[in-house]
């Protein structure tokens, strides 16, 4: 019974790839959530469309699987990162794209049942080797939350907080100096410069927002992430941040998840296709959103899915 | 249509059913409410009716000769021996000079405190120049007395079923009369140890050896409560180990209290020898008492800190410990706090405990550290409400108004920590 339901799933995904469907797109995303469906692995997952590659390839990740628990929810995901450059996840919710972002700085050991398998390079170096330790890793590799979440503590101190931590200032003086150069490169220092000593949390939300990603570069990280940086904020404060990234990428290689195709469009020189923590598609920008090679891109671009 | 109209007569149908049952509710909560309150207020009316009278104390004015031939019989002050109570009846005699009779002196010596005698004696050691002087100073009456001025013994009873003689009273109603008596503020009751005299009974040994308690609770309890919470919260694996470590403390913080005196007497004083009686081992036997409760009052407010700080701090690449004492810790401290001051306003009242290592000793003297023999507040007020003495009655509620402003001031300090701190926040 179970395997003549799952070969008429196949054939009916078949059928799908190669002609126009006439399927709802609610149905074709619950035939692909149903458990046991390996027969399909090859189709959608193994064989990741478009380039993977880059040139001047800076953050790598080779065969990379995330499991909580039971939960094997990053198959097999092989994706380059460039130098100065953005690269956009997108994807249904609960296709992995959070967890592959949170995979590139390890934030994923804070959760007891995750497991990464495969290998994460960043500048050659594999950043789950034991000689690694996180901590350094995130000093390299920072990252920036969906929610703006500000320390409890005064303006000054949320961008000082990561210099403090890892003694990158001598002096107050150069303190200042790194607080206020992120400040500026943030966009914010305009709007905040008189009140430094205010708490951070009496911020608007996108101004948070933007404090939380001074804070991120006061550490002058190599790569930034951000998990959905925008879903919070009123369209004006994510056009600051878009804004904001469009001149960040001149210096730092920045990963953006995001729910907003629009946005991926916006900012994004890549965009990567995640579906059920397969790695569908992977091209350049204009590429994947004007001419999508597979079928479930398609579908998700074009408002199908999600 | 035809179904609009059912779903709405059906509703307003039931309607009139669950207004009136939401009015019941309402009215048992107000009972269950009122209820409470009454019984507070009785609580209160009581304790303070009975108490109150404890803080006055009568007392006699006399005027005493500091006559030199009793003081320095030998030519020479004599500080330890000599007849300072002597001195209190040769005034009493010269007030009353038609008392005449052993029987009738001895009863009128019995109206005055033997603390009169002491009072003497540190007048002297104090200024030896008032030998020779005659001064008028107020002494204590005795408990009876004062009970009698308080109205508490009923002069009009037979001679033989009240403790003051006919004799006795008249002298007193002439004393009175001459204004000779009068109440003052009762600061024996603050400044004396326990004591067999009602009236020279305070309560600053037993405050002396709460607050020594305290001091090795709090240092001991909150130091390592917080450790506890933060290693089990931050650092333990979750795994069947650290389940079963979190269900112990719970059950700990629900063992009876009397068990941890009795773990405390087989432990510190058994084993470990301390010495019997010490706030140390007070101190000990209430920290085990309060560990648990402090432990589970820490985790609830690490647990409470957004994780959304924890992942900031993380993914700026602090290490876990820095997360913690940068962070955690101070968004946690205001309810950590309170759990502390919670646990010691328990242990503050605790007296079973105490009473299995021998805290209940009846102890003269004010401790003056850690390990002098002493005794507690609440074991204070059991020994006072077992004597028989209707004036260690009035002190017994005295003592329970004291200790409940204890309590009271540092509930009330909990509550301004955590406001103040969760502004600063």
């Amino acid at each position: 019974m179970v395997a003549i339901e799952q070969d008429r799933k196949v054939t009916q995904l078949k059928t799908a790839a190669m002609t126009e469907t006439t399927d709802t797109p609610t149905e074709h995303h619950v035939d692909l959530a149903v458990p046991g469906y390996h027969g399909q692995e090859v189709e959608l997952g193994r064989e990741t469309v478009g380039n993977v590659r880059c040139d001047n390839a800076f953050m790598v990740a080779e065969n990379v699987n995330v499991y909580y628990g039971d939960n094997h929810a990053i198959r097999d995901v092989t994706l380059e990162i460039g130098k100065k450059q953005v690269v956009a996840l997108i994807g249904p919710s609960g296709c992995g794209k959070s967890t592959f972002l949170r995979c590139l700085n390890r934030m994923n050991d804070t959760i007891e049942t995750a497991r990464v398998t495969g290998n994460i390079l960043l500048d050659g170096t594999d950043i789950y080797s034991k000689q690694q330790d996180p901590v350094a890793l995130r000093a390299r590799v920072g990252i920036v939350f969906q929610k703006p979440n500000p320390f409890p503590k005064s303006i000054y101190d949320n961008v000082a907080y990561g210099p403090r931590i890892h003694g990158l200032a001598g002096d107050r003086s150069e303190l200042d100096g790194i607080v206020h150069s992120s400040l500026e490169r943030a966009g914010l220092l305009k709007e905040v410069k008189d009140r430094l000593e205010e708490p951070g949390t009496s911020l608007s939300g996108g101004q948070q927002q933007r404090l939380c990603i001074a804070r991120t570069i006061a550490v002058n990280p190599e790569v930034i992430l951000m998990d959905e940086p925008c879903s919070a904020l009123d369209p004006i404060a994510t056009a600051r941040i878009e804004d904001l990234m469009d001149e960040l990428c001149e210096d730092y290689a920045i990963v953006i998840v995001t729910h907003s195709m629009q946005q991926a469009a916006r900012v994004s020189r890549r965009v990567a296709y995640f579906h059920l923590g397969y790695l569908v598609e992977v091209d350049d920008t204009d590429k994947v959103f004007t001419n999508p090679q597979h079928k479930l891109t398609e579908d998700y671009i074009t408002g199908r899915i999600g | 249509m035809s179904t609009e109209l059912t779903t709405r007569q059906k509703v307003e149908a039931g309607l009139a059913r669950r207004r009136r049952k939401e009015f019941t509710f309402r009215l048992v909560g107000m009972f269950a409410t009122a209820v409470g309150i009454l019984f507070l207020v009785i609580f209160f009316a009581t304790l303070l009716g009975k108490g109150s009278s404890a803080f006055s104390q009568t007392f006699l004015q006399l005027n005493v000769e500091f006559n030199e031939d009793v003081l320095a019989p030998n030519g020479e002050l004599d500080l330890i021996y000599a007849d300072f109570d002597g001195l209190i009846r040769t005034a009493l005699l010269n007030e009353l000079p038609d008392v005449s009779g052993r029987g009738e002196r001895r009863e009128l010596y019995r109206l005055v405190s033997i603390g009169a005698g002491y009072q003497i004696q540190e007048m002297i050691a104090q200024n030896s120049e008032l030998m020779g002087t005659t001064q008028s100073i107020w002494v204590p009456v005795s408990a009876n007395v004062d009970m009698l001025m308080k109205g508490n013994i009923d002069a009009s009873l037979d001679e033989s079923l009240r403790p003051l003689s006919d004799w006795q009273i008249g002298w007193i109603n002439k004393l009175d009369q001459a204004g000779r008596l009068d109440k003052k503020f009762n600061t024996a009751l603050f400044t004396n140890g326990d004591s067999r005299e009602p009236e020279l009974a305070g309560i600053k040994g037993a405050t002396m050896g709460s607050f020594f308690m305290l001091v090795v609770t709090i240092a001991l309890s909150f130091p390592i409560g917080v450790a506890a919470a933060i290693y089990l919260e931050e650092f333990a694996p979750k795994n069947r180990w650290s389940d079963l470590i979190e269900v112990n403390i719970n059950n700990l913080a629900a063992v009876p209290s009397i068990v941890f005196g009795l773990l405390g007497l087989a432990v510190f004083i058994n084993w470990m020898a301390l010495p019997r009686s010490a706030p140390l081992v007070g101190g000990l036997v209430l920290t085990l008492l309060t560990l648990p409760v402090i432990i589970i009052a820490s985790r609830a407010a690490i647990k409470a800190v957004p994780p959304s700080i924890r992942e900031a701090a993380l993914g700026l690449g602090a290490s876990q410990m820095q997360v913690v004492f940068h962070h955690v810790l101070p968004l946690a401290m205001p309810g950590m706090l309170t759990g502390a001051i919670i646990g010691m306003s328990r242990a503050l009242g605790e007296s079973a405990p105490l009473l299995m290592i021998g805290m209940i000793a009846f102890v003269v003297d004010v401790p003056g550290s850690f390990t002098d023999p002493s005794t507690a507040l609440p074991v204070q007020i059991y020994l006072w409400a077992d004597s028989p003495e209707r004036a260690f009655a009035e002190r017994t509620s005295a003592a329970i108004i004291v200790l409940l402003g204890f309590l009271l001031l540092m509930n009330l300090t909990a509550v301004i920590i955590r406001k103040r701190m969760e502004r600063k926040w």
